[in-house]
């Protein structure tokens, strides 16, 4: 090979090895429960995947060393790292799917609504469900038609439908929403585009003024959308951005004069991440929280003896303990748990297979005391999934940035899932007609 | 027509944002004939080097100091180890190596300063100004005069100085210049440094608008389409680019998008560029390239 050429495949692969962080693994046996993780550590979504997977890593830690695992079942996991690309978190489901060393796969965490899309029909054939809270494909909460799909806790039309609520206890009711005029400021991806029809059939209902704007990705330079936001002169908006979208919007926001307490965001727009490189232009933007921010719940309180104060977590930073992105790969991982420990209680006190993880996921019942047990009081919603209902909760509470810190202004808010059921059915009907699916009877299932 | 005054002025004013990024890669490419690839690692890297400074408790200016020398410390290691052993290669050879060199700079960036997303704070507040009924933001102004600042230096530096006249002599004919005894090696270690302090100007300004964060290396996706409608070896023509480029973006998304669905940013920027490379090849400003057959 010529030298210079060879140099040059030398440097970019000095440069890819640079890139791939020492992966951790915990060696799978038989009579473990393995769980591959598609984690992003590295890459353009580091800083949130940071966290994320610390929190994640630190529950399941805390579940195998302090409560000996599931019914004594441990947790094995491996890491991916995909750099939250989604053709990497499809070849890490492909070479995880079957389990590692005997153990077998109960669930995949796509932790990503492209990779929920691209997986759905690969999950529905290998039977694996995949579990993507907050996100993923919102017709597929319809267990009817996606047997194997579960965006639990709240769908994006619920994060559309909870955002409106809670516009409308700030005017005083939802007669007070008539005539109203709701921007909403989207990143224009399948992402932002998910919750306009749900935000059509809201304002249909309740009269008020419904404008879309999208924002182009990555959204560096967001002026000429605020200066539409300007001249429109709107009551509310609804920020559904992502990534840098998000700071760029808030202070773009205080460019062009807009009150940034006017300004709900939406679950993806909501850490820390997108509030700190705002400044002082945040500090009273609120959002939308499944996943609240804070360290002072009781399950910190527990990590912190056991985990933190022991040296075994997996933040670098400890000054991310109970931060958005820490607290959110918490609660995945208590949902997963949770759902293990339900299909443990019928299947018995071994490793299940995806099918088995299916009929746990959908027998996952968390009510407020089994919530007070395990620490997760006021930082999960109770949650009961069904074979036909895959979100289970359908709740967020609302935070406030005070220039420091989240601030929890609401208890949990519901949205409105009478409203929204006949369109996701709608969607979901075509969905089944176009792929030839025969919904399920789930009564008969019982 | 306020309005339109608006869109169009905040248009100009953000394309000057555009024209800070393109610069950078205008003069690695007119000293080098080299696309540099890492331009928008560089300017991440320049960006995160100075929050972090600050974090340690390092003054504003002490803080810039130590950036520009790191900076100038990462140029000449880039020369001694990337383009030096490729002189003489093919502009592919280079451009690749710059291609495997953004993704080792950003590798090391995240690696040794940490992927977390950091606040930047200039002291320039980034409020509205009103010039009658029309409101221009006050941090573009001050983004417009650093773009005015920098191309002053620039051209001072090509055309008054011997380095400069060192630097076009490379840009025109290395072999030529290097037998007349100009040191190659040292240009482009000159070259390269003022690059990254170019990205570190870019890096800031962008950095305090949008935070310090790995994606501030996609803000050289704007620079890209500004390149091809100024030149590639026009300083003058990466500012009139940036201004076209933004004010063309901003007014096609008030007056086209709602008609295609919106948000036509980015990819009519590259409309613009296509357009004129069918009418101007080598761009409004650039050199076209003459062979000899």
């Amino acid at each position: 090979m010529h030298n210079s050429v060879r140099r040059v495949f030398v440097g970019v692969a000095l440069s890819l090895s640079l890139q791939t962080p020492l992966i951790s693994l915990v060696q799978a046996a038989p009579n473990e429960q393995f769980v591959p993780l598609a984690t992003y550590r590295v890459g353009p979504y580091a800083s949130s995947g940071i966290p994320w997977w610390a929190g994640t890593l630190d529950y399941l830690r805390y579940i195998n060393e302090v409560e000996g695992g599931i019914n004594g079942v441990k947790i094995a996991w491996q890491e991916c790292e995909t750099e939250w690309s989604t053709d990497r978190i499809v070849e890490c489901y492909e070479r995880y799917k079957n389990g590692k060393d005997g153990a077998p796969v109960a669930f995949f965490l796509t932790h990503s609504t492209p990779a929920s899309y691209a997986l759905m029909e690969k999950g529905a054939a290998d039977k694996i469900p995949l579990i993507d809270p907050a996100g993923g494909r919102t017709e597929s909460s319809d267990g009817r038609v996606f047997p194997y799909a579960f965006p639990l806790l709240l769908t994006y039309y619920g994060q559309a439908s909870v955002g409106i609520n809670y516009i409308a206890q700030r005017e005083g009711g939802f007669d007070k929403l008539k005539g109203k005029k709701i921007v909403t400021v989207y990143h224009d991806s399948s992402y932002g585009r998910e919750t306009q029809a749900a935000i059509e059939l809201l304002a249909n209902k309740y009269g008020f003024e419904n404008i879309q704007i999208p924002v182009a990705h990555p959204g560096n330079e967001q002026s000429v959308q605020w200066r539409q936001v300007r001249q429109l002169q709107p009551d509310w908006v609804f920020l559904r951005t992502w990534g840098v979208s998000t700071p760029v919007a808030i202070k773009t926001a205080a460019r062009f004069g807009f009150p940034v307490d006017r300004i709900i965001g939406d679950v993806w727009a909501g850490s820390e991440a997108d509030v700190i490189p705002a400044g002082p232009a945040a500090k009273g933007y609120q959002a939308l929280a499944p996943f609240p921010g804070g360290d002072s719940f009781e399950i910190h309180q527990r990590l912190r003896e056991h985990i933190l104060n022991k040296g075994k977590s997996d933040l670098k930073d400890l000054s991310y303990f109970g931060k958005v992105y820490y607290n959110i790969g918490l609660v995945n991982a208590a949902i997963v748990v949770e759902a293990l420990r339900a299909g443990q209680a019928h299947f018995g006190h071994r490793p299940l297979n995806g099918e088995e993880g299916r009929w746990a996921f959908e027998h996952l019942n968390v009510d407020e005391q089994r919530l007070k047990q395990i620490g997760f009081s006021g930082l999960l919603q109770p949650l009961q999934v069904t074979c036909a209902d895959h979100e289970g909760g359908g709740a967020a509470r609302v935070q406030q940035w005070d220039g420091e810190k989240w601030v929890l202004v609401s208890d949990w808010i519901q949205a409105d899932r009478e409203t929204l059921q006949p369109l996701i059915e709608a969607k979901s009907a075509a969905y089944a007609q176009e792929k030839g699916i025969t919904p399920r009877h789930c009564q008969a299932e019982r | 027509m306020t309005f339109f005054l608006e869109t169009l002025i905040g248009g100009l004013l953000a394309g000057t944002m555009y024209s800070l990024v393109a610069l950078g890669f205008v003069l690695i490419y007119k000293a080098s004939g080299v696309f540099n690839f890492a331009q928008g690692a560089m300017l991440l890297f320049a960006a995160l080097t100075f929050v972090s400074l600050q974090e340690q408790g390092l003054p504003f200016a002490l803080a810039l100091i130590l950036t520009v020398v790191v900076m100038a410390l990462g140029a000449i290691l880039i020369e001694r180890t990337v383009l030096r052993p490729l002189v003489n290669r093919s502009q592919i050879t280079l451009f690749m190596a710059t291609l495997g060199l953004s993704f080792v700079i950003e590798g090391l960036a995240q690696g040794l300063m940490g992927a977390q997303v950091r606040a930047l704070d200039l002291g320039i507040e980034d409020v509205p100004l009103f010039w009658g009924d029309v409101m221009v933001s006050q941090f573009d102004l001050v983004a417009a005069a650093t773009a005015a600042l920098v191309v002053t230096v620039l051209a001072l530096l090509f055309n008054r100085t011997r380095i400069g006249v060192s630097l076009r002599a490379v840009a025109d004919d290395t072999r030529a210049a290097l037998s007349i005894g100009i040191n190659l090696n040292r240009i482009w270690q000159i070259v390269w440094a003022v690059a990254g302090i170019l990205g570190l100007v870019a890096g800031l300004l962008w950095g305090a608008r949008q935070g310090v964060q790995f994606s501030l290396s996609l803000v050289v996706l704007k620079a890209l389409p500004v390149l091809i409608i100024g030149g590639f070896t026009s300083i003058g023509g990466a500012i009139v680019g940036g201004l076209i480029v933004g004010a063309a973006e901003n007014l096609a998304e008030v007056y086209i998008g709602p008609y295609i669905g919106g948000g036509i940013t980015p990819w009519f920027a590259y409309v613009l560029a296509i357009v004129f490379l069918y009418i101007r090849p080598a761009g409004l400003f650039g050199e076209p390239a003459i062979e000899r057959v």
